[in-house]
């Protein structure tokens, strides 16, 4: 394939959609799909073909809408006219298409209402065509203008080009840490070597966290565009994508979207026509948290344990197979092509001066309407919270957000104007991570969150390191004394000397922030955790505490029952 | 190798360039400990004992996995040094199982030597005690599980010194454990040559030879290396 004939297949595309009277879009990411998103589309083609209606009407899988705690969602488009409805089913969705067939209204079913702010607040690059375009099918993508940038980059920049278009936009590492992207590429780019690799992180641990999958799920094609970019960009002919081994059907996506780009010629030997070559392998993940750390991802990609090793050398130096490797987060990679197409100095006019762009977060708890959003940094949390997520259920207060997931903390409700981006969020005690954003109530007690959090990191430290191994087990034991009522004041000195130790001498990302959860409750919500121990109280009624104020063996089963499978007792 | 020239504790010392810190420093006469590390093996990074603040690094590093660089200023004992390592002695200690008494490595132990040499006399955190085994099943050595702590110095000399890799950790945490083979008693591993390496270099009383007592388990750990410097010398070949 060269330019001309992506153009063409473009536009015989647009033609062929613009033939129907009407598509009717069914959201197939996974919350939807879970809600019963595959009846409802079941019922429509049945509908479609029954009445004989397959020439005016098109039934289409996309990828997220939105707003997944209404799914399963319908979007209506017809003569450049999109109506949304949610929770969808068999029923309505009968009762949908009858009215656009008959082009009334449904008599019971009602649409979301066209300016609803959670749709209407937002701002999409990254998720553009998701919720729009069918995720199976590269000619959707490509009529949405895919692959526009990288014939672009291929033909018209060089290497050069690219990596200095990158660093222009501004665009930051959306995996958590924020480094520059710009500058990463730059570095694998100079780093000598002959070879060199390209990896995509979509190994998305973060509890409550489901960016990266819906990326993946509904517009595979941004990602594998973003990192063939990077591959030109450092001189790479072989990309490796790491998806979590729980995202069946983003690997499965993913996989047939790289297959249809390798027929095409936009994957493979000479890409688009030009001297450059680019693989793409899927790696699928095992299941374990600390392989979303880079250095523990290259290890699980060459087929070791899932184990960090000590950086320096960073991977743009030494990374897979001892090559100059370029990790990325799969938010960043589909962030690219929309840079590269667009233009630097587009991107870097939305956003922040420091944090430029967009980002996707993951909103959940307790809001009205959870789901995946995408607003230009900055948007204050009051904004997601109350504009976009609709505000609290049932009256209540809101209480905190837990960002960036076990390696970020808590933002009380006397931040809740503080705008979100890397800086900000920093100066508070937490981090943007990779866009997890869990809303609490006045129902949620602080020590049990953090307790929550602490557990997730015991389970999945990996073991290599004494502090991380043992000390992240010794935390949550102080913390399951404290949430029981049998703690004493010396053992919030223990937990708070623990956190530091493990904090600082730990070896890779996981140890370090595995303690932020705590520090940050503990920060702004000191007085929960002494009412615990001096009053013997939980305010918000969530923990049980123990009959007896002594430590008792609460601690003791435990262990015990982490027994290891098939060990003789 | 070019000479390198690095502050440690406010005294001018040199190194070699493509050493380690932990080298640099041990070659001054400075005593840092070190569980995991082991000359000959790979180093691992993992204990965190031989931690040491380097001026311009936000957080300590591991002298071990830290190269030696031109005009480094490093410290190795700070008050705050001394109370991390501690406090990781204290949770190897109430890791697992370690009981001197009833040990069979009880004073020939590297970490009862590092925990005395720290002034570890009590343990402040829970002990987790977990409900681990001893493998029995060898001929000639034994290993329990409650005394070991990970260090995988075993793992490592089994698979870069005698090349069989019999040993690994299964599953991860706290709740590895060192396995032979593919989770079999040591016993019926078909890739162990008995050798005996994993038993000189492992710190403490997991990997034992069978019929010694308590306190008679000493372990040689010169023993790598005169193997390799004889391999180095062709000693045994031809």
């Amino acid at each position: 394939m060269i330019p001309s004939d992506l153009r063409a297949m473009a536009e015989q595309e647009r033609e062929r959609q613009e033939g129907f009277r009407c598509r009717i879009m069914v959201c197939a990411g996974t919350p939807c799909l879970s809600a019963g998103a595959d009846v409802v589309l079941e019922t429509l083609r049945q509908g479609i073909a029954e009445g004989g209606l397959d020439a005016e009407i098109e039934s289409v899988a996309t990828g997220c809408m939105g707003p997944c705690s209404r799914g399963p969602l319908v979007k209506v488009r017809s003569r450049g006219k999109e109506i949304v409805y949610e929770r969808v089913t068999s029923e309505s969705a009968r009762q949908i298409l009858f009215s656009v067939v008959k082009g009334r209204r449904p008599p019971t079913v009602s649409p979301l209402p066209p300016d609803l702010p959670f749709l209407a607040r937002q701002e999409r690059v990254v998720l553009a065509n998701s919720g729009s375009v069918n995720p199976e099918r590269i000619e959707e993508y490509v009529a949405a203008g895919g692959y526009e940038a990288l014939s672009h980059a291929l033909h018209e920049m060089t290497p050069d080009d690219v990596c200095r278009e990158v660093s222009l936009s501004g665009l930051r590492g959306r995996g958590g840490a924020g480094y520059p992207t710009g500058v990463k590429w730059s570095l694998a780019r100079k780093a000598p070597g002959e070879r060199k690799y390209v990896v995509a992180n979509g190994d998305e641990g973060d509890p409550g966290a489901y960016m990266d999958r819906s990326i993946m799920e509904s517009d595979p094609h941004r990602v594998l565009e973003g990192m063939a970019l990077a591959g030109y960009a450092i001189g790479a002919e072989q990309g490796f994508i790491y998806v979590r081994g729980e995202y069946h059907l983003a690997g499965r996506r993913l996989e047939g979207a790289i297959r249809d780009a390798e027929r095409k010629g936009l994957l493979g030997s000479r890409v688009l026509g030009s001297n450059f070559n680019f693989r793409i392998d899927i790696r699928t993940g095992a299941g374990a948290f600390v392989c979303g750390e880079e250095t523990s991802l290259m290890a699980s990609i060459m087929g070791k344990r899932g184990q960090p090793w000590h950086r320096p050398p960073y991977p743009a130096q030494k990374g897979l197979w001892g090559n100059p490797t370029l990790i990325n987060n799969v938010e960043t990679f589909a962030a690219v092509p929309a840079v590269v197409g667009r233009g630097a100095e587009w991107f870097a006019a939305i956003g922040t001066p420091k944090s430029r762009g967009t980002k996707v977060y993951a909103l959940c708890g307790q809001v009205e309407i959870a789901g995946l959003i995408e607003v230009p940094m900055g948007t204050t949390l009051r904004e997601v919270v109350y504009e976009i997520g609709g505000g609290i259920p049932s009256g209540k207060r809101f209480k905190a957000a837990q960002s960036g997931g076990p390696s970020g903390g808590c933002i009380p409700a006397s931040y809740l104007d503080t705008p979100l981006d890397y800086e900000s969020m920093e100066r508070i005690g937490t981090i943007m991570g990779s866009g997890g954003l869990i809303i609490m109530d006045e129902t949620s007690c602080m020590p049990d969150v953090a307790s929550f959090f602490l557990d997730f990191c015991r389970d999945e430290s990996c073991g290599k390191c004494a502090p991380c191994r043992v000390g992240t087990v010794e935390m949550h034991r102080l913390l399951r004394r404290i949430t029981s009522g049998t703690a004493t004041m010396d053992d919030l000195v223990k937990l708070e000397e623990l956190c530091e130790l493990v904090g600082t001498t730990s070896l890779c990302g996981l140890g370090m922030t595995a303690p932020n959860p705590v520090l940050s409750t503990l920060r702004y919500f000191r007085d929960e955790y002494v009412d615990h121990i001096r009053q013997r109280r939980c305010t918000a009624g969530v923990c049980t505490i123990a009959e007896n104020p002594a430590p008792g063996a609460e601690g003791e089963a435990l262990l015990h029952a982490m027994g290891v499978p098939g060990e003789v007792e | 190798m070019p000479v390198i020239t690095l502050t440690i504790n406010d005294e001018l010392v040199s190194g070699r360039r493509g050493e380690s810190l932990l080298e640099v420093v041990r070659e001054h006469g400075i005593t840092l400990p070190t569980l995991c590390h082991m000359e000959g093996l790979s180093e691992r990074g993992g204990c965190r004992l031989c931690i040491v603040e380097v001026e311009g690094s936000p957080r300590p590093v591991p002298a071990c996995t830290t190269m030696a660089r031109e005009g480094m200023l490093v410290r190795t004992h700070t008050t705050r040094l001394i109370r991390y390592r501690r406090m990781i002695v204290e949770l190897l200690l109430a890791e697992r199982n370690h009981y001197c008494a009833v040990c069979v490595s009880v004073g020939h132990c590297e970490l009862q030597n590092v925990a005395a040499a720290l002034g570890v006399d009590h343990v402040r955190y829970e002990y987790l005690s977990p409900r681990v085994t001893m493998d029995l099943s060898h001929e000639r050595f034994g290993m329990d599980h409650n005394r070991c702590i990970l260090c995988t110095r075993c793992v490592r000399v089994c698979d870069e010194v005698e090349g069989v890799r019999t040993w690994d950790i299964a599953h991860r945490g706290v709740r590895s454990r060192i396995m032979a083979d593919l989770n079999y008693p040591w016993g019926e591993s078909e890739t162990c040559t008995s050798c005996g390496k994993c038993v000189q270099v492992c710190p403490t009383g997991a990997l034992f030879t069978k019929g010694a007592a308590v306190g008679e388990m000493v372990k040689d750990p010169g023993m790598l290396r005169r193997v390799l410097e004889g391999r180095d010398r062709k000693e045994w070949e031809g």
